[in-house]
């Protein structure tokens, strides 16, 4: 067999990418069909519901929770505001009233005649979506959100933490297997998407918040490090709400390893441009992975390479990555793909390739400890 | 289904691989002739899992020769001399774990037992609502607005006593309208098993659009009586009937399998009790995933399955070094490793999870893992296994406040028979020696137990099969399916290091006979097809299955690795001090022969990834 399949992330100087900015609730969309917008316009609007106060009126009235209806002075949707009274019992002869007040601002939304519990709903939160890309919009789904639609250079990473964010591309580092150290990172880098080259340090992650960088993208973290900026140990990858202040991004995985050559290039040809940035990441169903894009510009310089192998499909002379210890995180080129599975240092069997790797040294590698850099 | 059937595909879509055989008629015999495997396509660019059942058939055909798929990418049907299949089944744990939310109105009894009905069916609990919990409303309900599950279970008040509290609990759930992380068209599942007169309320109070309430019998039906059988049952049908479905591609592989796409752990607990109910056994399987373990039971005739969803080897490893913690998971290595690239080394395994260990060292570490992974596991079954299904379990008012344990387990270590693995760090471990001694370590079996393992992890398929051809499952399984590994002889009770265990003989000393001292471990060849009578004499304070000190007689099968007979003793304790402990561990490592130096080639067993 000449073709072996694999996985691979994404690294290209061009492409034509589609986002979807979709409300989490039904709400109303503010742009049109064929409006360009830029990140931080926001395409769609709606209101959640405001925050529940329950109240137990029952009890504060020493009453039975069937006679709370009667008691209500407010019914399910009227407006209230804090400290107003909303229900009172009939007393004894009309005496010895007891009173109860609104714990706080909005309005009834149900009264139970079960519980005596009623809840009162602060008003609509505001919730916003902006179009995180800038762009055209292809598509608007009524009520629901838009597609948005550019011409990008495309990189995604392979785990983040934080969320959308975006800003002018910084470059800290003058190579690509460069580490990235609090010192690189200076005042005037706030707002900005600072990029590294290896591993970034838990002190440089701090420094970037510090100055109020919008996002970090570097080759790789150490665990420790995830550790000590999240405050505890990430169990299973699933990411993106986390709130550190800022997003940061790792192209290549943990470890002290240097990001790959092409997106270095890449990133740095595109340095002072305006990108956006998501940390989302999510290893199970519905796979996600961070990305980092920026809008083309006519003249941008194309990397030069074309796509010569059908998506997923592993050939010779296809650009691969090692994501596996000895060779973790080294960058060659397929050189033959043995057809017969062969014993590796485990003792395991398994089906194998030989790379080339870019120090020129050949090396056999699981054909599952490698993945495809897709142009 | 054709009235002949000479040829059958079957596939299991792993979260991680996506693995598929083919069954063939030869002389008159069903036998498993050919299989594949690819990585499973949930990801992107693909997105759809039957992506990668066709990249795993596609293996199939090159490797037979026989053509399989046509040029519109479907499966040829039925068969003929030289292409197509007549039946094509699939069983599917693509979709990653289940996330749950569950609330009751006293934290200590209802609560609790929502959350074991809850960890029993194998979901993450995010948190417990209670009455009791210490947070006011508005907290509550913030909290609730914050974690996305995948369904709620709320229980609460006995059959026939006062419902108000456990509507209050709903009234807090329903208004702050928890978001699904499966976006906003998911209608979330709610499973009310709470006070059978409450019921109404519950239609009442999640009677909007956004809910899907489920109604199942009370948990907690009297004080003393907890019934988690239904509620686990309602779980399980809720996660695939809403979470798997969401799976990218589900929709599209049901539409080409001749039966239901069965989960994998339904299938291969349909296997397993077939395997004990012929033999009359007490069995245990385990499958240890990449996102999930399964362990499955069935002690006099109960079949008990729990599916621990954050412990895996791929997806989920992160999970359980934080769970077990690294010093934990270092016992089993005898090896200098530095902490920090191990630490690196997991996560980089978590974000790239078909990658598979290329050298001796993380072998042994990932072992390592997977015995903490199993031992977790098989820690959860044995706390959830409590109950007969459909059989409500007694517990007194006293032991209500305590809540040690979910009540007496059912598992009872020496009275098992047989313990099967299945898996890809077990069923791919480049020694067969290496895959059980996981299983004996992780699982501390006691007394005279079988060892055996899924030859190439094909219980799902053939518990599905025996859905629809029950004959050619039976026929597969006993020729194909089991590997056994040999017998483990382990003698309960705890010693002085050095100080008489138990003597042993087999065959009235014709194969072998001896001592063993406290702590130590030997193995003894004996062949796959072969028996012998052991006779064993446990030292006073030690258990075989007899009694403290009582010989046992028992005819025992051979294996692929032997007789292991282990005097560690159980509780299975390593030494404390990190130089003895690796002395002990080095020492079993020799004994059993589980890395030798060298003899890469010994018993090889093909690797595949670890999910």
């Amino acid at each position: 067999m000449a073709k072996a399949y694999t996985p691979g992330l994404k690294v290209t100087s061009l492409t034509d990418h589609q986002v979807d900015r979709i409300l989490p609730i039904a709400g109303e969309v503010k742009v049109a069909e064929g409006d360009h917008v830029e990140a931080d316009t926001v395409v769609a609007e709606t209101f959640m519901d405001g925050d529940i106060t329950p109240l137990n009126v029952a009890n504060l009235l020493g009453a039975q929770p069937g006679d709370v209806p009667s008691m209500m002075l407010k019914g399910e949707g009227d407006p209230v505001e804090k400290d107003e009274v909303i229900a009172r019992n009939k007393g004894i002869f009309g005496m010895f009233k007891n009173e109860c007040r609104s714990p706080a601002t909005g309005t009834v939304q149900t009264v139970s005649a079960t519980t005596g519990q009623i809840m009162i709903a602060g008003p609509p939160i505001p919730v916003q979506v902006k179009a995180y890309m800038p762009g055209r919009v292809t598509a608007v789904l009524p009520a629901e959100g838009v597609v948005v639609e550019n011409r990008v250079a495309l990189i995604q990473g392979i785990f983040g933490v934080g969320g959308e964010t975006s800003g002018p591309i910084r470059i800290a580092v003058s190579s690509h297997d460069e580490e990235l150290g609090a010192a690189a990172i200076t005042e005037d880098m706030s707002g900005a998407i600072i990029i590294g080259g290896a591993r970034v340090t838990a002190a440089a992650i701090e420094r970037a918040r510090e100055v109020g960088a919008s996002a970090v993208v570097s080759g790789g973290i150490d665990d420790s490090d995830l550790k000590r900026i999240l405050g505890y140990d990430l169990g299973v990858a699933i990411t993106g709400s986390e709130r550190l202040g800022v997003t940061v991004v790792v192209t290549e995985g943990f470890g002290e390893i240097g990001m790959a050559r092409r997106t270095f290039e890449l990133l740095s040809a595109r340095a002072g441009r305006e990108a956006s940035v998501n940390g989302a990441t999510q290893i199970r169903a519905g796979v996600m992975r961070p990305e980092i894009l920026i809008p083309f510009v006519e003249g941008d310089a194309l990397d030069g390479e074309t796509n010569q192998t059908e998506s997923g499909v592993l050939e010779l002379g296809t650009p691969i990555r090692v994501i596996r210890d000895p060779y973790f995180g080294e960058i060659g080129t397929v050189a033959s793909l043995p057809e017969a599975p062969q014993v590796l240092g485990s003792g395991s069997k398994s089906r194998v390739l030989e790379v080339t790797l870019e120090s020129g040294d050949t090396v056999t590698v699981p054909r599952a400890n490698v993945e495809l850099i897709e142009t | 289904m054709p009235a002949e059937v000479n040829v059958i595909l079957a596939t299991d879509c792993g979260s991680t691989t996506t693995k598929a055989i083919m069954i063939e008629q030869v002389d008159g015999v069903y036998r498993q002739t050919w299989r594949g495997e690819a990585p499973t396509t949930v990801e992107e660019p693909f997105a759809d899992v039957t992506v990668g059942v066709m990249n795993a058939l596609t293996e199939i055909q090159e490797v037979s020769g026989r053509r399989l798929i046509d040029d519109d990418g479907s499966i040829i049907r039925p068969a003929t001399a030289d292409q197509g299949c007549d039946i094509y089944i699939s069983t599917s744990s693509a979709g990653g774990g289940l996330q749950m939310m569950v609330a009751g109105v006293v934290r200590e009894m209802t609560g609790a037992s929502a959350k074991r009905a809850a960890l029993g069916a194998g979901a993450i609990v995010m948190d417990t609502i209670a009455s009791n919990d210490k947070r006011r409303p508005h907290e509550q309900i913030q909290r609730i607005r914050e974690l996305r599950p995948d369904m709620v279970l709320i229980s609460g008040g006995t059959d026939g006593g006062d419902t108000k509290k456990v509507t209050e609990i709903a009234e807090l759930i329903a208004p702050a309208k928890p978001r699904p992380r499966f976006g906003k068209a998911y209608e979330l599942p709610i499973i009310f098993a709470g006070n059978v007169k409450a019921q109404p309320e519950m239609n009442r109070v999640f009677g909007d659009d956004g809910f899907d309430l489920k109604i199942t019998d009370n948990l907690r039906p009297s004080l003393e009586q907890e019934n988690l059988g239904p509620a686990r049952d309602m779980i399980h049908d809720v996660f695939l009937e809403h979470v798997m479905a969401h799976a990218p591609g589900y929709d599209k592989l049901m539409s080409i399998t001749d039966a239901p796409i069965m989960p994998t752990p339904g299938a291969v607990g349909d296997i397993l009790q077939t395997i004990a109910r012929g033999r009359g056994i007490n069995a245990v399987g385990v499958d240890i995933g990449g996102a999930t373990t399964d362990v499955f039971s069935v002690f006099d005739g109960t079949f008990n399955r729990t599916v621990s969803a954050n412990l895996g080897m791929s997806y989920s490893i992160s999970n359980v070094c934080a769970e077990a913690t690294m010093p934990t998971i270092l016992r089993w290595v005898h090896i200098d490793m530095d902490e920090r690239e191990l630490r690196n080394r997991v996560k980089n395994k978590m974000i790239r999870p078909t990658t598979i260990p290329q050298t001796l060292d993380a072998l042994v570490f990932e072992q390592a893992v997977a015995r903490e992974a199993l031992r977790l596991a098989y820690k959860q079954h044995k706390e959830f296994a409590t109950t007969l299904k459909g059989v409500q379990q007694q517990r007194t008012v006293g032991d209500t406040f305590s809540q040690q344990s979910g009540g007496e387990t059912i598992v009872d270590n020496m009275k098992l028979d047989l313990l099967v693995a299945s898996g890809g760090v077990l069923s791919h471990a480049p020694r067969m020696h290496q895959t059980a001694m996981l299983l004996i370590d992780a699982f501390e079996p006691e007394g005279i137990t079988e060892l055996a393992k899924d030859s190439i992890f094909m219980m799902p398929h053939l518990g599905v099969l025996s859905s629809v051809h029950e004959r050619a499952a039976m026929e597969v399984f006993e020729r194909d399916c089991l590997v056994y590994l040999g017998t483990c002889v382990a003698a309960k009770g705890v010693g002085k290091p050095g100080k008489n265990c138990f003597s042993w003989s087999l065959d009235g000393g014709a194969r072998g006979s001896g001592d063993l001292a406290f702590g130590e471990v030997e193995l003894v060849e004996l062949g796959p097809d072969e028996t012998a009578e052991l006779e064993v004499k446990p030292a006073r304070g030690f258990d075989l299955g007899a009694g403290s000190g009582k010989v046992v007689k028992r005819t025992i099968r051979g294996g692929t690795v032997g007789v292991i007979l282990d005097a560690r003793g159980r509780s299975l304790a390593l030494p404390e001090d990190r130089a003895a402990c690796r002395e002990a561990v080095s020492n079993v490592i020799d004994r059993i022969g589980l890395y030798p130096a060298g003899d890469q080639a010994g018993v090889v067993q093909e690797s595949g990834s670890a999910n």
